[in-house]
């Protein structure tokens, strides 16, 4: 918009829009929020890689065992790291904000509170990671 | 009032459209002492050292909402922001973000009273009752799902706090959406069918991705994030029950 003159002649300015570039760089919390939306390509990634899994195993066991000597190289290891930190992250930041994204929870006629929400989905997510860590430890043997 | 013995530098991000095309900073040294909020040295300053400073203020107590602004980056109504708490400074104060700047700390409301406005903030009763009939009664239980949500000021702090408000001016907010729940929720009001077009758009909960941040600057304790992601589930089941057999039919 150009500048407007008013009633006595006075050449104004349009109200003054900032710019939004850069934005999630301007706060430490808007920061937190984009390593929960970076961190969801680790969970996708890891996907890709667990489907490419699957998929060399209806190929035959040359294809499959193929497959598992590549999970071994040191570029793989490297890659897990990283994907499982990416994960991590990724998880604490989601659980953060659960107690946000739901319907309040009644129990005893008291709202549960967001710490305990909090705490519970970390419990869940470390039972089933040990569950799974189990599963595939005693396959081995 | 005791005697101010120390001074801190406030720096005002001035916009005076009849001299400037953007924004400039301004800085002012301004004595205070420990009980003088943000707002009181702005009122110094206004009274004081330059009387073309522009900023809005009404209750001084945090409750009539009008004196929100960035206050070192943060959305903060500046009466209940303390000097001391930002000693030794600068404290820098800006108009609140994401909204449009008439003059210096003084922002566009318009487009946030129309979105008040169109959510229709007030019961609209299930069933009219006569004077004589008495109130419309609830239970404890029943204002305790509304009561924090009914505790909003429109300070608008909530939307300086949404980026997605900042990058997309047509989202209907935080607050409005909270309001929009506050009244949804009540037990005596039957207009939640005129509300669910605003909340079902794309402009309405769908364009919030849960930054959470408009619930941690709330000066009156709302959780409007929780209202809004409340809401996507009710938004999707009202898309869904559409499919369903009508009753009797």
């Amino acid at each position: 918009m150009k500048p407007q003159a008013n009633a006595e002649g006075v050449r104004r300015n349009p109200p003054y829009v900032r710019p939004m570039a850069g934005w999630w760089t301007r706060n430490p919390f808007f920061v937190r929020y984009m390593v929960r939306e970076v961190t969801a390509v680790a969970v996708w990634v890891y996907a890709l890689v667990l489907t490419f899994g699957v998929l060399r195993l209806s190929q035959g066991e040359a294809a499959w065992n193929g497959w598992l000597e590549a999970m071994k190289s040191p570029a793989s290891i490297v890659l897990h790291l990283v994907l499982l930190l990416g994960m991590v992250l990724h998880v604490h930041s989601w659980f953060e904000i659960m107690p946000k994204t739901m319907a309040p929870i009644i129990v005893g006629g008291e709202r549960v509170s967001a710490s305990r929400i909090q705490r519970t989905g970390w419990t869940v997510a470390v039972v089933v990671t040990l569950l799974v860590l189990a599963l595939a430890v005693g396959s081995q043997s | 009032m005791a005697e101010p013995t120390q001074t801190i530098e406030i720096q005002v991000l001035r916009y005076r459209p009849e001299e400037e095309t953007e924004p400039v900073w301004q800085s002012y040294q301004v004595p205070y002492t420990e009980d003088m909020s943000v707002l009181q040295g702005l009122q110094y300053i206004k009274d004081e050292i330059d009387g073309s400073v522009s900023f809005r203020w009404s209750c001084r107590m945090a409750i009539c909402g009008s004196c929100g602004m960035m206050i070192n980056r943060k959305p903060s109504l500046s009466c209940q922001t303390f000097l001391r708490d930002l000693a030794p400074g600068p404290v820098k104060v800006e108009a609140l973000d994401h909204l449009p700047i008439e003059r210096d700390l003084v922002v566009s409301v318009q487009p946030f009273v129309k979105k008040l406005e169109s959510i229709k903030p007030y019961i609209i009763p299930k069933v009219k009752r006569e004077l004589c009939e008495g109130e419309y009664l609830q239970t404890p239980a029943q204002l305790e799902k509304i009561e924090q949500f009914s505790s909003c000021i429109n300070c608008m702090l909530c939307y300086a706090a949404c980026p997605q408000f900042g990058l997309n001016p047509e989202f209907t907010g935080p607050g409005v959406l909270a309001l929009l729940h506050r009244y949804n929720e009540d037990s005596r009001d039957g207009g939640r069918e005129q509300r669910m077009e605003i909340l079902n758009a794309e402009e309405g909960v769908w364009s919030c991705t849960a930054v959470g941040y408009c619930s941690e600057v709330c000066p009156k304790g709302v959780d409007p994030a929780n209202a809004v992601n409340q809401n996507k589930i009710n938004s999707a089941l009202d898309y869904f029950i559409r499919f369903l057999p009508k009753k009797g039919a």
